[in-house]
């Protein structure tokens, strides 16, 4: 006989899965520079942000996976789950560029805001009513800010460049900037959440993820994009029309040869 | 590496990375890289350098700035040391109570 198994809340465990899958999707995003980056030094940089998110994913759904009690590993939600499932942002699950090409200021550019909100995030975390959580956001907080350093100084550099480097850089931000709504529309299950103590509800962060974007784009000469009405949907598990791309070509070696070990 | 970008591009200047592996002990010579300038050095050297916990702080300096000696002049600088042993201190009988010598 195993231990007793104590299924969480729903709202717990979709409110960690939110948070696991986004880590672990911006990560298959940025993975795809590896080999690819614009120099050597920075390929190595990119690549290494990608695995911080990783084993931040790692972590995350492990721990959702035990709250929801229906035996799933990491690698069964990583990997089995089909794209309704999943409840990351839709900002991580965009293309790495705007056009044919990657393009690294969209890529700098959504690190600098997905960080910017990480950093406040995680802290937040420390404090959380579930002390797992709150162990790995020890953790995650360190690694976030070293992200948000090391994608406000690319920006910095690519708004103060040259004209080619500010053009690329304004319209990666424009492009991205709608998708930040998402963060600030609560819902239900995050005021639950809220309520329960696991943790703030990003409309909570908002005005300090403004300070440090407004901070950046000031130090970059860039413009702060005007805000729509347009809020993306991810968290509810319905994407852009890339998720799927994404999945297929994450999940495919998983799915043909179950259980395999490497 | 990306085939679009223009590659008239001026390479970034060579920096030479130190790295002290723990407190106490001295930075150690461990490669170089290319940077814009001495902070994105720094940050590129944690990244390069020291990802699998080599270390706890780093020196960059212009490889510019270093002057080194003339592999032509080895001879004259390294060869007349070559049969100075007595220059290490191997002759003292060390008393037993003076250990990890």
């Amino acid at each position: 006989m195993g231990e007793p198994v104590v299924r969480a809340p729903a709202f717990h465990v979709e409110y960690i899965l939110r948070l696991g899958d986004s880590s672990l999707i911006l990560a298959q995003r940025l993975a795809q520079w590896c080999g690819h980056g614009p120099m050597l030094e920075e390929d190595i940089a990119m690549t290494n942000v990608s695995l911080d998110l990783v084993g931040q994913a790692r972590l995350l759904l492990s721990h959702a996976g035990a709250l929801e009690g229906l035996g799933r590993s990491e690698d069964d939600l990583a990997y089995q789950r089909d794209e309704p499932e999943f409840r990351n942002w839709t900002m991580v699950e965009l293309p790495n560029g705007t056009g044919p090409h990657d393009d690294y200021a969209v890529s700098i550019a959504r690190n600098l805001m997905v960080s910017a909100l990480s950093v406040p995030l995680w802290q937040a975390l420390c404090e959380s009513s579930d002390k797992h959580l709150g162990a790995i956001a020890a953790k995650s907080v360190k690694e976030a800010r070293a992200h948000l350093r090391h994608a406000a100084e690319w920006m910095i550099r690519f708004g103060d460049g040259t004209a080619v480097s500010h053009a690329r850089a304004q319209s990666a931000l424009d492009h991205l900037w709608p998708y930040a709504n998402e963060w600030w529309d609560t819902d239900t299950l995050e005021r639950e959440a809220v309520q329960a103590g696991l943790g703030p509800s990003l409309a909570s962060l908002r005005s300090t993820w403004s300070e440090s974007i407004d901070a950046v784009l000031a130090q970059a000469t860039l413009k702060r994009p005007t805000d729509s009405p347009f809020v993306s949907t991810g968290k509810l598990g319905l994407h852009s029309e890339h998720m799927g791309y994404l999945l297929a070509q994450m999940q495919s070696l998983a799915r043909r040869h179950p259980g395999a070990s490497w | 590496m990306n085939a679009h970008l223009p590659d008239k591009t001026p390479p970034m200047p060579l920096w030479e990375v130190f790295v002290r592996s723990k407190q106490g002990l001295d930075h150690k010579h461990c490669g170089s890289l290319h940077a814009a300038d001495a902070q994105m050095a720094l940050r590129m050297a944690r990244d390069v350098y020291t990802r699998r916990m080599e270390g706890v702080s780093i020196w960059v300096v212009p490889s510019g700035a270093i002057t080194a000696s003339q592999p032509e002049e080895q001879s004259v600088d390294f060869d007349p040391m070559a049969d100075k042993i007595y220059r290490h201190p191997t002759f003292y009988e060390l008393p037993d109570a003076v250990r990890h010598m």
